[in-house]
């Protein structure tokens, strides 16, 4: 297994206005590892997982992924880097107008230009491994969140990334639902040797899919480990968040 | 295209009707004190293709589209679609912006042309039910009064206010934070802000037009 930090964050800082959100970050993540973010609501978490991608500049602070600076990244360059960066956002962000199969052939048709047989049997291969290949023409409105997340998920992998990052990719599941998408990040991992950054706050999805777990707390990782190093760990916050959430074994 | 073009076609077209029929109603009155009745066709043409119809056509699309471009594109900011576009390495502006801005651009004087011919075809249908006016009289009378540069320039105009409603709404769009609340609001001063702008801006475009082309009759 490749140990080389694939994602390497030193010491990033971001404010909006005068609230500091992120306080000095340091993280690594090693090849085909999945690093979790846990912490409550307002603690930095998207905003930490925004900037790594580069959708919210930094304002201090390096973020190398893959080798390359992204945070000094702009435009082209930026724009190929991105290329090996799948990202799952917390809504699904599914376009509304186009139907299942049409929101996977978008990015498909833009970058890869397969010919038509290719993509249709990539598009059928990625939702037959999601377990929604009979969604192909239907439209994410009727879809049910759990369903909407496992399409965003195969959009996410289409282009067939070498990290990805996740934005509370269980936020507002079922039980049921947040296995199956837990089951499939583990199987990117396994399967595809993906490395991923999983920000949550879902103690269930994170026991599944977590290498290692870092608690952020007030733009700042308090303790970074195991699961159950940090439902160990003796701080106020975290007591009070493993307190509030619910794990496989509680 | 479709969504700006053809889905207005209806609106456009009642409204074209309407603005005929009740100018032609409404004048002819006035018209008939001064014995001037026969220049009614002539007079219907100038306010229409001239002023009335490029800026109510406008005015209506604006409300329309400004309101949908606004509303859709600040959904698709609030619900994270154009943050994907961004991930994905498609660059939101080409095609979110560029291309509504072109269809409206391409479709305001296109519907004008089709606004003003209704109101023609309003105005002729009150004169032949109020007059018995023949269609031949009422053509000819119309566009004898036109020259070439007054429907060039006053229906070309019309791209420019599509501009404006496509620029003003998809920023509008485009700077959405929040939620459901603040994507109506967007919607909202996408109209308000793009037929404000459109009022402004003709008042420019007449001057100019008229410094470049002369007023009419001149």
């Amino acid at each position: 297994m490749n140990q080389d930090p694939i994602i390497q964050i030193r010491d990033l800082y971001k404010s909006f206005g005068p609230i500091d959100v992120l306080k000095g970050i340091d993280l690594d993540v090693p090849g085909s590892q999945c690093a979790v973010v846990l912490g409550g609501s307002g603690s930095g978490k998207s905003v930490l997982i925004k900037t790594i991608v580069g959708l919210l500049k930094a304002d201090r602070g390096t973020i190398k992924v893959l080798g390359e600076r992204i945070d000094l990244l702009e435009g082209d360059e930026l724009d190929k880097l991105r290329l090996s960066i799948g990202f799952l956002f917390q809504s699904g962000a599914l376009f509304d107008s186009m139907t299942v199969s049409e929101n996977l052939m978008f990015f498909l048709e833009r970058h890869l230009k397969l010919p038509l047989a290719e993509a249709t049997d990539r598009i059928l291969e990625t939702l037959e491994w999601v377990g929604l290949p009979e969604k192909l023409h239907d439209y994410p409105a009727s879809l049910s969140g759990g369903q909407k997340k496992r399409i965003a998920l195969a959009r996410s992998v289409i282009m067939a990334p070498k990290i990805l990052l996740y934005d509370e990719p269980t936020t507002g599941l079922d039980p049921v639902s947040v296995r199956l998408i837990a089951d499939l990040i583990v199987r990117l991992q396994v399967e595809r040797g993906l490395s991923s950054i999983a920000i949550t706050h879902d103690l269930l999805c994170a026991e599944i899919i977590a290498d290692t777990v870092h608690f952020l707390h007030e733009g700042r990782f308090i303790i970074s480990g195991s699961l159950e190093e940090i439902s160990r760990f003796d701080h106020p916050a975290i007591v009070t968040f493993f307190g509030n959430e619910t794990t496989l074994t509680s | 295209m479709d969504e700006v073009g053809s889905k207005s076609f209806i609106l456009t077209g009642i409204t074209g009707l309407a603005i005929g029929v009740v100018l032609a109603m409404q004048s002819r009155g006035t018209l008939i004190r001064f014995g001037a009745e026969a220049v009614l066709p002539s007079m219907l043409a100038l306010s229409v293709v001239k002023e009335i119809g490029p800026v109510f056509t406008s005015l209506v699309l604006a409300g329309r589209l400004g309101a949908g471009i606004g509303a859709e594109i600040g959904s698709m900011r609030v619900t994270e679609q154009i943050d994907a576009l961004e991930v994905a390495a498609l660059k939101p502006f080409h095609f979110l912006v560029i291309t509504r801005v072109l269809a409206c651009m391409i479709m305001f004087p296109i519907l004008t042309l089709w606004t003003d011919a209704i109101a023609l075809f309003g105005g002729y249908v009150e004169s032949y039910l109020a007059s018995g006016m023949d269609y031949r009289i009422f053509v000819s009378t119309a566009f004898e009064s036109l020259r070439f540069s007054d429907i060039l320039v006053d229906t070309f105009k019309t791209s420019f206010f599509g501009f404006i409603v496509g620029i003003v709404s998809c920023f509008l769009g485009f700077t959405v934070r929040g939620g459901t609340r603040e994507v109506g609001t967007a919607a909202m001063r996408a109209v308000v802000g793009s037929s404000l702008f459109i009022l402004l801006s003709d008042v420019v475009i007449v001057r100019i037009s008229m410094l470049l082309f002369g007023d009419v009759g001149s």
